[in-house]
């Protein structure tokens, strides 16, 4: 019974979806739709919540679908019922916030049929127990998650970003299919249980390895592979956003875990460098990318990528550590991992939803047209605060948690034995911290420049608060945002079960412990407590403010700016958020991005108004996709002759194809 | 009973850090002003400062928000709370193992993401440029600070201050190339944090490469004091960081007698007067440097760290 659960609950959530289309353009046909979806995610959370801390034993089911010799094969396992959490974490959220935010939708018909199959297909990859269903529901949830790209798909550019994903989707998709095919091997057996005990050897082993990178780490969006997330989060409708973005990401980041750590078999030491260096490299470019950005939805994207960069260095470590049989490295590298999935489900959804909010308020994306929301908007503001302190990787948050644990899991790293891995961890670790600090300087121009400051614009000066359904979902992803950081001790027993799972070593439990502190080796080598971190800083500022209060002054008068005596009433004499980001653009975006200013300033006394501008090019772009472009254009014009042809000469080219192929076959060993 | 006594101690280090960071920001100002020849303000004008400020009203811009408000107080609770988790006089007291090097380095950086945010919350521009230039140093800073945590933490074995101090305290530790690299990062780091010459001038109000001042520009009364004194906290912070892990010399051990502890104390003091004299003397000998030089300096802190942390990975071998 309980095995068919989750299936029943998205066998509804196809329902709804077919609902959806026949109510057509009812008008409470969006409450219909996110009510159900709300009920159907918190079903499958609590579901997951319940396996996962219950340590109960794997449940599998098999339906007699798909493929007739095969079936659908589903199952739930720890690490399932983990993703299953951060999917309907998320799901849920989005659905309460699509409760409210729907309600703008100029085109819910675009919209509400493809939610609940987009939703379906994120659950069904992470319960899917077989490699045909996997790759099915993987396509499902891409082709659902374009077809909401393509909402919007008369405003300029959504079009080319809805071309560029379905490429990269179907380019991902084609990688893991090749990867199952060399998992299954010659029998062909596609059950993962088959392939889980069959052994692969260590060519074909690396070769998955490289097919997976490719085909999940499109997905999350590793460097070079990103280039589609930026482009195509954005354009999607915020709630759906927050979900590709936020938990999307998560889904392919499962379907690299599943297959690396479960399916291949034993690692060997130089796949954790391979996936290190590509977190890092992943992880510091993001953040570059996205502190060039002043489109508030595309910060957010890009900055995805820096957060599965990190996801991707826990990860590179698991592996180098599970490779040379250290466990407690192992399990700590995983769980920082793991529980850096969560927390950034929890503020990258919760940012994205604080996103819509000003998007709904004023019309806007761009943070050159904002300004001054914290007053207009003071719940949204809030919120979006915490949210950016929680992904900055500040103390007491939940981001700093997780970081902090993968730098506990660098510092254990020095007794790795392989030379390559003892030079390239440092200088790993390095990246890690600029691009946290990096990150950092992103979110203070992303509030400061948003929600800080004067209005830029009137529609910025005209914003109200969003309903309450949007409200709520913020808000629920803010306390979590907060227990995560100041309990997670909690946190990381409950991803315990799921890293015993794929590991041989686990962490030592941290509920017990004095004062809910979390020591992930021993005491005396590192322990850290967001409670009391908590509570002191409280417990400081308050007693401050009431001894300043009570003790000494409490007067107040509002006045005009001071502004070293020359206030400027225009609003454009303020920061801009291309101006905030100017020194570091100079810094790094000299080398990286060949950044270039140009101003034009006209002479004293000229009325022509002074110019500047900045040139950016995209290293990755210039350096993968534009030869690919190029080439294809290339053959498509040369090939492009076969077009105008004769009757004959087509019957001819028939004939010498039909030739060459069978020439081929007979000649074949 | 032991319980209670721990928590003293504990106590006494807040009540500490708080009452000697503004003697130590006016130890340093006297110091320079003798330096230069000049009589200079008292050594406790800092503090006539801050109850002057405190005495003050506020004035507020029309359109400051609650941010502008709250921050000066996050600020200082970041920071204060951040400065008595460092040992000062004495190892291993009651909360240490509350945060470890790393969360105290994201404490301050918590502390600077309110201040910047506060900076740009009026709309100025002096606000605007103040927090985008203190975020770039800070790009760079906080790495370099994380670097030379990893040193630090790969000789000691351990991330927690009290830890690494009671290490350096030990016979296990030798001259190593590592540690001299970190302290030379340490204090360009020290330097660019809290706003010094060559990065920054603290004595200066308009000088266009301002970017500490630039930012609490719009502050007045109760909460300019309160920046101002988390900016004293600060200093007193980096001073004893680099106490406690390069000369740890005189800190009482766990549970000792109250001997121990005031011989801590008053070792701890005479280092603060020779790191105030230090940089004082480090201050009046260099000029400051223009704003983009200073990526230059702290991409040399930053570097060095990763060099550091680089030859123990490679020389560490279990």
């Amino acid at each position: 019974m309980l095995e068919s659960l989750p299936l029943v609950v998205v066998a509804l959530l196809f329902a709804t979806s077919v609902a959806a289309v026949v109510l057509g353009r009812r008008p409470d046909v969006s409450t219909i739709v996110y009510g159900a979806t709300t009920a159907a995610s918190t079903i499958l959370l609590v579901f997951g919540l319940a396996h996962l801390l219950g340590s109960a034993a794997p449940l599998t089911k098999t339906l007699p679908l798909g493929l007739p010799w095969l079936g659908a094969h589903f199952r739930v396992d720890m690490l399932s019922a983990l993703f299953l959490i951060v999917v309907n974490l998320g799901a849920a959220a989005a659905s309460v916030y699509g409760l409210g935010y729907g309600r703008h939708e100029h085109a819910p018909h675009r919209v509400l049929p493809f939610f609940p199959a987009f939703l379906a297909g994120m659950n069904l990859v992470v319960l899917a127990d077989d490699a045909f269903t996997f790759l099915l529901s993987w396509e499902l949830m891409s082709l659902a998650s374009w077809a909401l790209v393509m909402a919007h798909h008369r405003v300029s550019d959504n079009t080319k970003a809805g071309y560029i994903y379905l490429v990269m989707a179907g380019f991902g998709t084609f990688c893991l299919l090749l990867a199952f095919g060399l998992l299954a091997g010659a029998d062909g057996s596609y059950g993962f249980d088959a392939m889980r005990s069959g052994a692969v050897s260590p060519t074909i082993a690396a070769l998955v390895l490289a097919l997976v990178l490719l085909g999940a780490g499109s997905k999350a969006g590793l460097v070079p592979l990103h280039v589609w997330l930026p482009l195509a989060h954005p354009a999607a409708p915020s709630h759906v956003s927050a979900l590709m973005s936020g938990v999307m990401t998560k889904v392919a980041v499962y379907g690299f875990v599943r297959i690396v750590f479960d399916l291949i078999g034993a690692p060997v030491w130089w796949w954790g460098l391979v996936v290190l260096v590509l977190g890092g490299v992943t992880a510091a470019l993001g953040v570059l990318y996205a502190l060039m950005q002043h489109d508030l939805k595309r910060l957010l994207a890009y900055h995805t990528v820096e957060n599965i960069g990190i996801i991707f260095i826990g990860l590179g470590l698991a592996l180098a550590f599970e490779a040379n049989r250290m466990p407690d490295g192992a399990a700590l590298a995983m769980t920082a991992a793991l529980f850096h999935v969560l927390n950034h489900s929890l503020f990258k959804s919760l940012l994205f939803f604080g996103s819509g909010a000003v998007l709904t308020a004023t019309g806007e994306r761009d943070m050159e047209h904002l300004g001054g929301l914290l007053h207009r908007m003071p719940l949204t503001g809030f919120a979006f605060l915490v949210g950016c302190v929680a992904i900055s990787a500040l103390p007491p948050l939940n981001g700093f948690v997780s970081e902090w644990l993968t730098f506990q899991a660098i510092l254990i790293s020095p007794s790795l034995p392989q030379w390559a891995l003892k030079f390239a961890i440092p200088a790993i670790g390095a990246l890690l911290a600029l691009s946290a600090a990096l990150a950092a300087a992103c979110f203070v121009k992303a509030f400061g420049i948003t929600f800080l400051g004067r209005p830029r614009t009137p529609a910025a000066e005209r914003a109200k608060e969003v309903d309450r359904y949007s409200i709520a979902a913020m808000f629920g992803l803010t306390s979590l945002c907060v227990l995560a950081g100041i309990f997670p001790g909690f946190v990381i027993d409950g991803l315990a079960p799921a890293v015993a799972e794929l590991m041989a070593g686990r962490m030592p439990p941290q509920a017990d412990a004095a004062w809910l502190t979390i020591s992930p080796i021993a005491e005396s080598r590192s322990s850290y407590n967001g409670l009391l971190v908590f509570v002191f800083i409280a417990m400081s500022a308050m007693l401050a403010a009431f001894a300043v209060h009570r003790l000494a002054s409490r007067a107040l008068r509002r006045s005009d700016a001071w502004d070293c005596g020359f206030p400027d009433a225009n609003p454009a004499t303020q920061y801009t958020a291309g101006s905030f980001a100017q020194p570091i653009r100079r810094v790094f975006g000299t080398l990286i991005f060949s950044a270039h200013e140009q101003v034009d300033m006209p002479p004293p006394g000229s009325t022509k108004p002074a110019r500047f501008e900045v040139s950016l090019r995209d290293p990755v772009w210039d350096a993968f996709y534009a030869p690919v472009v190029a080439s294809v254009s290339f053959a498509a014009d040369r090939l492009n002759v076969l077009q105008f042809q004769t009757i004959r000469r087509y019957l001819s080219l028939v004939f010498v194809t039909l030739v060459t192929l069978l020439l081929v076959l007979a000649l074949w060993p | 009973m032991a319980v209670i006594l721990d928590l003293a101690v504990q106590g006494a280090q807040m009540a500490l850090v708080l009452l000697l960071a503004p003697l130590l920001t006016g130890f340093v100002r006297k110091v320079k002003a003798r330096l230069l020849r000049r009589q200079g303000p008292p050594i406790l004008q800092p503090y006539r400062d801050i109850i002057r400020l405190l005495h003050k009203e506020v004035v507020l811009a029309h359109n400051a928000s609650w941010l502008f408000r709250v921050a000066p107080y996050l600020i200082f609770a970041a920071t204060w709370v951040a400065a008595a988790l460092v040992p000062t006089f004495a190892m291993g007291l009651h909360f240490s193992w509350s945060a470890d090097l790393i969360a105290i380095t994201a404490l301050i950086g918590s502390a600077r993401f309110f201040l910047a945010l506060a900076g740009m919350d009026v709309g100025t521009s002096f606000g605007g440029i103040g927090a985008s230039r203190e975020v770039m140093i800070a790009s760079l800073a906080e790495p370099a600070m994380i670097m030379i945590t990893f040193t630090v933490a790969l000789i000691a074995g351990s991330t927690q201050l009290s830890n690494i101090a009671a290490f350096m305290l030990s016979r296990e530790v030798g001259l190593s190339v590592s540690l001299g690299l970190a302290l030379v990062a340490l204090v360009i780091v020290s330097i660019a944090e809290n706003a010094r010459v060559p990065v920054d001038n603290p004595a200066t109000h308009l000088e266009l490469t301002m970017v500490h001042e630039a930012m609490v520009l719009e502050y007045s009364g109760r909460h300019l004091a309160m920046i101002e004194f988390a900016a004293s906290l600060k200093l007193l912070l980096y001073v004893s960081l680099i106490a406690c892990i390069f000369v740890p010399w005189g800190l009482a051990a766990p549970a000792a007698k109250p001997v121990a502890f005031a011989m801590g104390l008053a070792a701890y003091v005479a280092k603060l007067a020779m790191g105030a004299f230090l940089l004082s003397l480090f201050e009046t000998a260099i000029a400051k440097m223009r704003v983009f030089r200073v990526p230059e300096f702290l991409g040399a802190a930053f570097m060095l760290g990763l060099l550091a942390s680089l030859l123990l990975f490679v020389v560490q071998s279990r």
